[in-house]
């Protein structure tokens, strides 16, 4: 009796969790519906500000729907490489951002052509970064970063430093030295469990953004031990988190989102997708945060492109939904609501962009600030590894972050790992 | 003329049926296991031995041993390894032992038995990832339960991720929440098995509690225990997805200073960051065979326990 009981409830058990199982796995089938409908998969990273233009699409183009689907930043560009690499599970539409559009050029047969006829409206280095050695072009692109600081003014005021955003800009003027100073400066007033930038590797990647060579030369071999610009981003960066002046968060981690809704960082690097960023992470504090130019002034971190795998099942349709929600229109509208500054640069001098005010940065006139960092941006030649070199930097400096290294001992085995990369 | 023909043949046929139509019965899962298990084995034994870019369309190149002799000269490699047997030791051990004892209590006449058995199994039965993501928010530095707790009593607060023994206590954790309950009631199922008699027995001869259990129950159930540790074993030498998630970052290097990356992780990272799908087949059959080496050892040790018992 007692052991059939038991055999039940273990049967029941067992029964229960193959059921579980079973649920995990849902049916994400996409493809051709009944009469000529067709859904279209797009796959991102982050917050491309889509949302509103995809209905506004379906609603003009009644056979087509379209799917989302985000992944992090990470995950997302090496699915996309597996999926190449296997010859399917790509979408039909996939976002690649520029620390990775050359790897992909560099497999450029994988991607559709989309041809040359809107050469003209690009900014010629944007053209240039997706274009493969044979001339063809495998992404739209959709926004550049530029470079600004983002900032909280509450927390600035109650350390005691001025929060007007002329002045604020004015103090670090001259370059990142300075605003290391003005943390310094922070930090001996600072609000309790509050640090004046969000973690070590992304405030690199906005120093190292503003340098005329970064990672790799213009003939595609990787100088991150030779560029001595690379190694003075580094020892800033150091210097800055030897100043306790780093909330040693890793970005887009569930503690770095976290971060923004609990206040835990004043300023953060700031391209223009940044906002984007910080409007979904930190609502609570709308008005708070404002914009200041960035140190040294110019520079470029991030920026995507939209691409359509051939192994896609609607190639034509893709390429279609791709040019529409980069032609310009859509990326005046994106810009607008979500921040991402356009790669189009007519619209730079349009009123609606270049005088726009955002209400969620305490009115700051992000158009004006944006585009003149996106006028003065002198673009980096971007090799096929930058994406994993960035993430081996980041590792290297919160290696000092967390103490476990001094700094030489971590940018040797920095060097070594980006070695490591080049094989 | 045509009958004896005929009857010869049917008999034939009779052999034929009685001799082979077993085989066919069993076909079936041969067919799966070689098209699902066995090649792909052999397969990634073969790819072991090329240079092979998954990127490039998989072009590649015979480079006979030259993966392997690079893997043991790799220092990454082991590191993870040794990372892999120090999350491997902190978390079956103790979990064993757990499993062993919560069985124990669920042997007794309880309230509410059958739930209480069947609620040992639901960590087994929730999702690995979201598992992990819950545990990885517990074990967070600046807003953590874990360190929250500790720091009533005055410790802390640890940054989970960032050394060695504390991210590696922390992964064990995870694990032994997720299979605990699974052993317990494997150990359960069999302790129930256990003549009722023995016990009557000792009980006569004056033998106490500790003492049923030690003598009686944990020899009877020597197969078991040898069962759950190899199984254990096995698994445990494969972890993947809670390095994974545990570093926040979604980065196949577990940690800043690869601290807590496991071989299966390195794997995983030399395949799908590095593309290189040789090498990467190389630390496969490399942890293939040491996770064979290690079953065996530990069938052969838990045999030898369980027997000094007798």
């Amino acid at each position: 009796m007692l052991l059939s009981r038991s055999v039940r409830a273990l049967t029941a058990a067992a029964a229960a969790a193959v059921m579980l199982t079973a649920c995990g796995s849902g049916s994400d089938e996409g493809g051709a519906g009944d009469g000529g409908n067709v859904t279209l998969n797009v796959n991102l990273f982050g917050n491309f500000g889509y949302e509103e233009l995809y209905r506004e699409y379906e609603k003009a183009n009644p056979n087509v729907k379209i799917k989302e689907s985000t992944a992090a930043y990470n995950d997302h560009h090496r699915n996309l490489a597996t999926h190449l690499a296997t010859g399917s599970g790509a979408g039909d539409i996939e976002g690649v951002d520029t620390g990775f559009i050359a790897q992909m050029r560099e497999v450029g047969k994988q991607f559709t052509d989309l041809g040359t006829e809107r050469q003209a409206e690009y900014l010629p280095w944007k053209w240039q970064a997706s274009l493969t050695k044979d001339g063809q072009q495998i992404g739209y692109g959709t926004d550049v970063g530029g470079l600004a600081i983002c900032y909280r003014r509450d927390l600035f005021q109650k350390a005691g430093l001025p929060t007007d955003r002329d002045e604020v800009s004015a103090s670090w003027a001259s370059g990142w030295d300075k605003y290391i100073e003005q943390g310094q400066k922070y930090a001996e007033k600072a609000p309790a469990g509050t640090a004046f930038f969000d973690g070590a590797g992304a405030l690199y990647n906005a120093v190292i953004g503003q340098a005329p060579v970064g990672f790799y030369s213009e003939d595609n071999t990787i100088v991150v031990g030779s560029n001595p610009e690379v190694r003075k981003a580094w020892d800033l960066v150091v210097k800055a988190v030897q100043s306790n002046l780093s909330a040693k968060l890793l970005e887009s981690s569930p503690e770095w989102n976290n971060g923004f809704a609990k206040g835990q960082f004043a300023t953060i690097a700031c391209p223009a997708w940044m906002m984007a960023k910080i409007k979904d992470q930190s609502k609570n504090a709308a008005g708070k945060w404002d914009v200041a130019a960035v140190p040294g002034g110019g520079g470029n971190w991030g920026g995507s492109y939209l691409t359509v795998p051939k192994q896609g099942k609607h190639v034509e349709e893709a390429k279609k939904l791709a040019a529409w929600l980069t032609a310009p229109e859509q990326q005046a509208k994106v810009f607008t609501s979500k921040g991402l500054l356009p790669s189009i640069p007519a619209l730079y001098d349009k009123p609606e962009i270049a005088q726009y005010k955002d209400p969620f940065f305490n009115d700051a006139p992000v158009g004006k600030i944006f585009t003149t960092a996106a006028k003065e941006l002198k673009p980096q030649y971007q090799g096929p590894r930058t994406g994993d070199i960035q993430t081996t930097i980041r590792d290297g400096l919160v290696r000092v972050e967390q103490g476990k290294q001094s700094s030489d001992e971590s940018w040797q085995q920095t060097v070594s790992d980006v070695d490591r990369l080049a094989k | 003329m045509a009958i004896p023909a005929l009857t010869a043949r049917r008999a034939r046929l009779n052999r034929l049926d009685t001799k082979g139509s077993p085989y066919l019965y069993v076909l079936p899962f041969f067919v799966l296991f070689g098209a699902f298990g066995l090649f792909p084995l052999i397969y990634t034994g073969y790819v072991s031995f090329n240079d092979w870019n998954l990127l490039d369309a998989g072009s590649h190149e015979w480079v006979g041993l030259a993966n392997y002799r690079e893997l043991v000269r790799d220092p990454y490699f082991w590191n993870a390894l040794g990372n892999t047997l120090s999350i491997w030791v902190l978390s079956t051990v103790p979990q064993l032992l757990a499993a062993l004892w919560i069985a124990h209590l669920l042997n007794h006449k309880l309230r509410a038995r059958t739930s209480l058995r069947m609620g040992v199994l639901l960590p087994n039965i929730t999702s690995i990832v979201a598992v992990t993501i819950v545990f990885t928010q517990l074990f967070g530095r600046d807003f953590g339960m874990v360190n929250w707790l500790l720091g009533v009593v005055g410790i802390g607060p640890i940054d989970w991720q960032a050394d060695t023994w504390s991210s590696h206590l922390a992964i064990s954790i995870i694990v032994a929440w997720r299979w605990t309950g699974y052993n317990a009631l494997i150990y359960l199922a069999s302790m129930q098995a256990v003549p009722h008699d023995l016990y009557e027995a000792a009980e006569l001869d004056g033998a106490s509690s500790a003492q049923q259990f030690w003598k009686i129950t944990v020899p009877m159930l020597r197969p078991t225990i040898i069962f759950t540790a190899v199984i254990s074993t096995i698994g445990g030498l494969q972890i993947i997805a809670e390095p994974l998630l545990f570093a926040g970052s979604s980065t196949p290097t577990g940690g800043s200073d690869r601290q807590f990356q496991t071989a299966a992780l390195f794997m995983y990272e030399q395949g799908f960051r590095e593309f290189r799908f040789g090498y990467a087949s190389a630390i496969a059959w490399t942890l293939c065979l040491v996770i064979a080496v290690f079953a065996i050892a530990n069938y052969l040790i838990t045999r030898r326990i369980a027997n000094d018992e007798e």
